[in-house]
């Protein structure tokens, strides 16, 4: 590809989507990350990969879930592993009332009785009484997903420079997106982190097929297989700043929670323990801000792959404008509006 | 009112589990709180690493009252209690010691040994408690010049629980400001506590969950405003009889004599 007329910084899911919504438009693009490997000291390397722009709906604004639907097309043609399946909503006996809650105010669900859950999960026969079940959203991995989105922007010609720290200000093209998440909070002061926490498990004994999310009164539980016998479990959300490894207290919620789906997780392997912070603007929703011609593109909070693309497109709207301006007489080759 | 601040709003907001700071923020102006709780501990981790949190909360403007939530043992809270005056630099503490995980019921022993110990270091102790009329008398003794008993346990919504017992409290102490904390599900909940003469209601999750966390937080708003009003008014005491509301002077008695 030609030299790059834009560059992005940060290869996590905002940066990834950015540069390829901007390949796909024929813009010349680069994308160089400070870590020296795919997803390293990405927050979306953590991230449990859920497409649910309605079960979100519990609890954020509708803007979350208008711009999160189209997400699910968006990446299905972009990573054919997206699963279809939907996704389950259980509660124990002592949060029933929780989940009527949740049905008030999320859509496009219906209820299960057991023999439904039984259908759709026959691991959780006999466990639940009741369950919501949202047919129409998705999953993905999110570390194969990112490789996914590499391998595409590689594919267009799209150079990744990993191991390369660099400041909006020192990059040399036409138009920069900033895509650093936490990292850009000297750009952007009222970027705040939210500490999130997550344990990876293996056992043979369980198996899903679409993630289960299990009303807590503290923690958005859910778990997502992974596939070869790997479930995800997440995610603390805490108003802190705080790096470092999961809290004892983190882990026996989220361990129990598993547990409490099925007992046979007590008998899992823990693979992985992980937490990082989610970059976040005081009202939770991602925002593309521009000052000259540096774009921030940033604030995914816990919804970085149901966002990210929604994101990445208005990030290129704007870039595309921002060149056409700037070559206002010279048209620019290979244009093209999705 | 509390330690000697005059506030004009009677309702006291908890900070956490909004679906945003900007939810947050937005509820808070609505209802007209003026002091808003934080708890330091939930926050998590050590030193400052909720300070972007904090910060947010500081620049609201409104005065802080930070909370020792989720602390199990005395040694804990003061802990806390220490940690809160140097980062919101206020004497002000809500002090909470927690004895049962499910309940989330107040430790009454933990809870006056701490409210006196910290009392004794110059803090202003807000007590998380029971209604227990005795653990109340503890408390003051201890240095509490407000107490704050649950209307039931946190985030159940169940509203007064006991409200003999809550009556009871408020008679056998006029002169300290009583608060009913914890437990408060709508606002009704809260127009009944002002109508009983507490001070004021303080509560978090009926607002931060609800659907519409602004619309409620002015709902509450509007019913600690009515049910202290109804207090001043000095409602009627329930009665076994009807009493009919006209005269029945010249009227047709039925039954008379």
């Amino acid at each position: 590809m030609a030299k790059p007329t834009t560059i992005v910084i940060g290869a996590g899911v905002a940066g990834l989507s950015c540069a390829l919504a901007l390949a796909e438009r024929g813009i010349a693009v680069e994308v160089v990350e400070r870590g020296r490997a795919l997803g390293e000291g990405a927050c979306s390397w953590m991230a449990g990969g859920m497409l649910a722009p309605w079960c979100e709906r519990a609890t954020t604004e509708p803007e979350v879930a208008t711009r999160g639907a189209p997400s699910i097309a968006w990446w299905a043609e972009r990573f054919p592993e997206t699963v279809r399946k939907g996704s389950l909503v259980v509660a124990q006996a002592r949060d029933g009332g929780d989940l009527a809650r949740f049905a008030a105010r999320t859509e496009r669900f219906e209820w299960r009785d057991a023999d439904g859950i039984a259908t759709l999960e026959p691991d959780l026969a006999g466990r639940f009484r009741r369950a919501l079940f949202f047919p129409d959203e998705a999953h993905l991995d999110p570390r194969r997903a990112l490789a996914a989105l590499a391998e595409r922007l590689q594919a267009r010609s799209v150079t990744i420079r990993f191991g390369v720290e660099l400041s909006p200000g020192d990059a040399l093209a036409d138009s920069v997106v900033d895509c650093r998440g936490l990292a850009a909070r000297e750009s952007l002061p009222d970027l705040r982190g939210v500490r999130g926490e997550m344990i990876v498990v293996r056992t043979a004994d369980v198996s899903l097929q679409r993630p289960v999310r299990m009303l807590h009164p503290r923690i958005p539980l859910y778990i997502v297989p992974r596939g070869n016998g790997l479930f995800m479990i997440g995610a603390t959300m805490i108003e802190s700043e705080r790096r470092g490894p999961v809290s004892v207290r983190s882990a026996v919620e989220l361990l129990n929670a598993a547990y409490a789906l099925h007992p046979a997780f007590g008998e899992a392997e823990i693979v992985e323990l992980g937490a990082d912070l989610r970059p976040a603007f005081p009202d939770n929703l991602p925002q593309v801000r521009q000052s000259g011609r540096v774009l921030h593109a940033n604030g995914l909070f816990r919804h970085g792959f149901l966002l990210a693309p929604a994101l990445a497109e208005r990030t290129a709207d704007a870039v595309q404008s921002m060149l056409q301006l700037e070559t206002s007489h010279a048209d620019l080759p290979q244009r093209r509006r999705a | 009112m509390f330690y000697g601040i005059e506030l004009s709003s009677r309702l006291l907001l908890g900070t956490a589990r909004y679906p945003s700071p900007a939810v947050l923020e937005r509820a808070i102006k609505t209802s007209g709180a003026e002091v808003v709780t934080v708890s330091l501990r939930r926050e998590g981790g050590a030193g400052r690493a909720g300070q972007s949190f904090w910060s947010f909360i500081q620049s609201l403007g409104l005065r802080v009252l930070p909370n020792t939530a989720g602390c199990h043992s005395v040694k804990e809270a003061v802990m806390t209690a220490h940690m809160a005056r140097e980062l919101f630099d206020t004497p002000w503490i809500k002090l909470e010691v927690i004895g049962d995980a499910d309940t989330l019921q107040p430790d009454v022993f933990g809870l006056v040994e701490a409210a006196r110990i910290l009392s004794e270091e110059g803090f202003e102790v807000f007590p998380y408690t029971t209604e227990d009329l005795v653990v109340a008398d503890r408390l003051v003794e201890a240095g509490c010049r407000v107490l704050m008993p649950w209307g039931a346990p946190i985030g159940s919504a169940r509203g007064l629980n006991n409200v003999y017992g809550l009556k009871s409290l408020r008679a056998h102490f006029p002169d300290i400001p009583l608060v009913v904390d914890a437990g408060l599900g709508v606002p009704s909940h809260a127009a009944a506590a002002m109508e009983l003469g507490y001070d004021a209601v303080l509560l978090n999750t009926a607002v931060a969950e609800a659907g519409d966390p602004v619309a409620m937080a002015r709902a509450f708003a509007l019913a600690v405003e009515a049910g202290r009003a109804a207090f001043l008014a000095q409602p009627l005491e329930p009665r076994d009889m009807a009493q009919p509301s006209t005269p029945v002077i010249g009227k047709a008695v039925l039954g008379g004599d």
